[in-house]
C-alpha cells in the first residue's frame, strides 16, 4: 500500500509529513484519503475494537476481512444518519485461514460502498492509477515488482494530480507483520524537447 | 436603415434565456459527449488516435463513428465535443499547423466557449511535426503528447508512464492504441474501436478501425429485404427529370 504524505486545507498544502497508512492489529493495514480528522476518529474506533478483542484472550485475533466488515458497518450507519465519516478507506492484510494464507484487499467509502479487489485506489487514483493497475497487475508478483508498479502509478499521480506531493510512503503487510517504510521521493522528468520553446514553429505566436 | 452585422458573438439570446430560466423553464443540459482522443509526436511525425463511440446521454448513438476531421493534406484534427468546421488554408500553398491552430482558436474565442469543441490538432508541415490541444474557450497548448475527452485521464496515465522521445512509427502506433484502449476499457463515455492516423512528411495514413476490441459479432446472414407492398403507400408523385440540351456555337449567332 502506498500514499503520499501530504494533507491539504483547501488549496493550502498545510501538512507535508502525514502518515496516512497505519497498522491495525497483527494482520491488517488501513490507508485513508479524505478528511483526516475522521480518519483519526476511525483509528480510535479500531483501537477500541482491537483492545476489547484482545481482552477476550482466546488466542483469536481480528483479520482484515473482519476489520473491513466492521468499517463497512460503521461507514454505512453514519451515512444513514446523514453524518458521514468523509473518507475512502483501503483495507489490506494477510491472515492464516483454514485454506492457508489468505490475502485480502478491499475498500470502503463514505457512503458505505465496499468491495474486494486485487488493486484499489482512492480519489484521482481511480482515474489515473486504476487503468495502469488493470493492465499490468498479475498474480504472484514479487515485492520488488509490486513496488515498481505502485511507483509507476504514484509518479503519474504526482504529474497530474495537483494536490499530490513528491513524498511517499510504502507499507507492506505479510504473515510476519506490518512494515511501514520511511518516506522517500521519486525522480521526475521534465526534459521533453517540446516543453522547451513551444512557439518555435511560429515566432511570435501564443 | 439596416445596421450591417458586426463580428463577435451576439449575446441577445442570453438575456432572454436568463429571463426564461427565472420563470422556471429548465434549459437542456450541457451534454459532454464521452470520448478518448490522443496524440503524440514521434521521431518522424505525429500519430493521432481516437475511440469510435458517440453518446447521447446514457445511450450509445453511434458504435463506430469517425472522430477524425480532415483539415489539410497533412493536418488532421480529432474532435471531442461538437464537430469542428474550420476551413484549411488553400490557394496552392502548403498549409502550416500553426495556421490551422490560429484559425481554430480565434473562432472559438469569438464564441466565448459556447462552441464546445475540445480538439487535438496534429500535423506535419515544412517546419516539422506539431501537436496542439485546443480548448472550447480558445486556449491552446503545444505538447509532445496530449489527451482530451472523458477518457483523457485513463489515456494520460498510459502516456505519462510510457512516453519517451524519439519513438519509431510502430512504437508510436502501439502506444497510441494502448492509450485509447485504456480509455475504452476504463471510461464509460468511450468505447468500441480504435482509429489511428499517422502523419509523416509527405504521407498521411488513416488507419480506420486499426484495432477492433469490440467487433460486431452478430451480423444477420439472411440480410434485410424490403418487398414492394410491405409498407402501405399513401400517395405517389413522380417528377421526371428533364434532360437539358446545350448547343455549342448557336448562341453566338443570336
Amino acid at each position: 500500500m502506498a500514499s503520499d504524505t501530504g494533507a491539504s486545507y483547501g488549496s493550502t498544502l498545510r501538512y507535508k509529513s502525514v502518515e496516512r497508512i497505519k497498522a491495525v492489529g497483527k494482520h491488517s493495514l488501513i490507508g485513508a484519503s479524505g478528511e483526516f480528522s475522521d480518519f483519526q476518529e476511525i483509528l480510535r474506533y479500531l483501537d477500541e475494537l482491537t483492545l476489547s478483542d484482545h481482552m477476550w484472550d482466546d488466542g483469536n485475533s481480528l483479520g482484515p476481512k473482519e476489520i473491513h466488515s466492521y468499517l463497512t458497518r460503521v461507514m454505512y450507519n453514519r451515512r444513514n444518519k446523514f453524518d458521514p465519516l468523509w473518507n475512502s478507506l483501503v483495507l489490506g492484510g494477510v491472515k492464516k485461514g483454514p485454506k492457508g494464507e489468505e490475502k485480502y484487499l478491499g475498500m470502503v467509502n463514505m457512503i458505505g460502498t465496499h468491495f474486494e479487489e486485487n488493486h484499489i485506489a482512492t480519489g484521482f487514483g481511480n482515474h489515473l492509477a486504476i487503468p495502469i493497475l488493470r493492465a499490468e497487475w498479475h498474480e504472484d508478483m514479487t515485492f520488488e515488482e509490486a513496488v515498481k508498479l505502485v511507483e509507476k502509478c504514484l509518479l503519474v499521480l504526482l504529474y497530474r494530480d495537483r494536490s499530490s506531493i513528491n513524498k511517499f510512503q510504502i507499507a507492506k503487510i505479510t504473515t510476519e507483520g506490518a512494515t511501514i517504510y520511511p518516506p522517500y521521493s521519486l525522480k521526475t522528468y521534465w526534459g521533453f524537447a517540446h516543453f522547451e520553446n513551444p512557439a518555435q514553429g511560429a515566432v511570435g505566436s501564443w | 436603415m439596416d445596421v450591417p452585422a458586426k463580428g463577435g458573438f451576439s449575446f441577445d439570446m442570453c438575456c432572454r434565456n436568463g429571463m426564461m430560466e427565472k420563470k422556471g423553464f429548465k434549459a437542456p443540459g450541457f451534454l459532454k459527449t464521452g470520448t478518448t482522443i490522443v496524440g503524440l509526436v514521434f521521431a518522424d511525425g505525429v500519430v493521432l488516435g481516437a475511440d469510435t463511440r458517440a453518446t447521447e446521454g446514457p445511450i450509445v448513438a453511434d458504435k463506430n463513428c469517425e472522430k477524425i476531421h480532415y483539415m489539410a493534406p497533412y493536418i488532421y484534427c480529432y474532435g471531442a465535443g461538437t464537430a469542428a468546421d474550420t476551413e484549411a488554408v488553400t490557394a496552392g500553398r502548403e498549409s502550416r499547423v500553426v495556421t490551422a491552430l490560429a484559425l481554430l482558436k480565434s473562432h472559438l474565442f469569438r464564441y466565448q466557449g459556447h462552441v464546445s469543441a475540445a480538439l487535438v490538432l496534429g500535423g506535419v508541415d515544412c517546419t516539422g511535426p506539431h501537436l496542439h490541444t485546443v480548448y472550447p474557450h480558445g486556449s491552446t497548448d503545444t505538447l509532445p503528447f496530449a489527451t482530451m475527452g472523458s477518457g483523457s485521464l485513463a489515456a494520460m496515465s498510459v502516456f505519462e508512464s510510457k512516453y519517451k522521445e524519439g519513438l519509431t512509427r510502430e512504437e508510436g502506433i502501439q502506444l497510441v492504441s494502448e492509450a485509447i484502449c485504456a480509455g475504452i476499457s476504463d471510461d464509460l463515455g468511450s468505447g468500441s474501436n480504435v482509429d489511428v492516423c499517422v502523419m509523416t512528411k509527405g504521407k498521411t495514413e488513416y488507419l480506420r478501425n486499426h484495432l477492433l476490441p469490440n467487433p460486431r459479432t452478430y451480423v444477420s446472414s439472411k440480410g434485410y429485404s424490403f418487398v414492394l407492398g410491405q409498407t402501405e403507400v399513401l400517395a405517389t408523385k413522380i417528377t421526371p427529370l428533364k434532360q437539358a440540351e446545350v448547343t455549342i456555337g448557336d448562341a453566338m449567332e443570336e
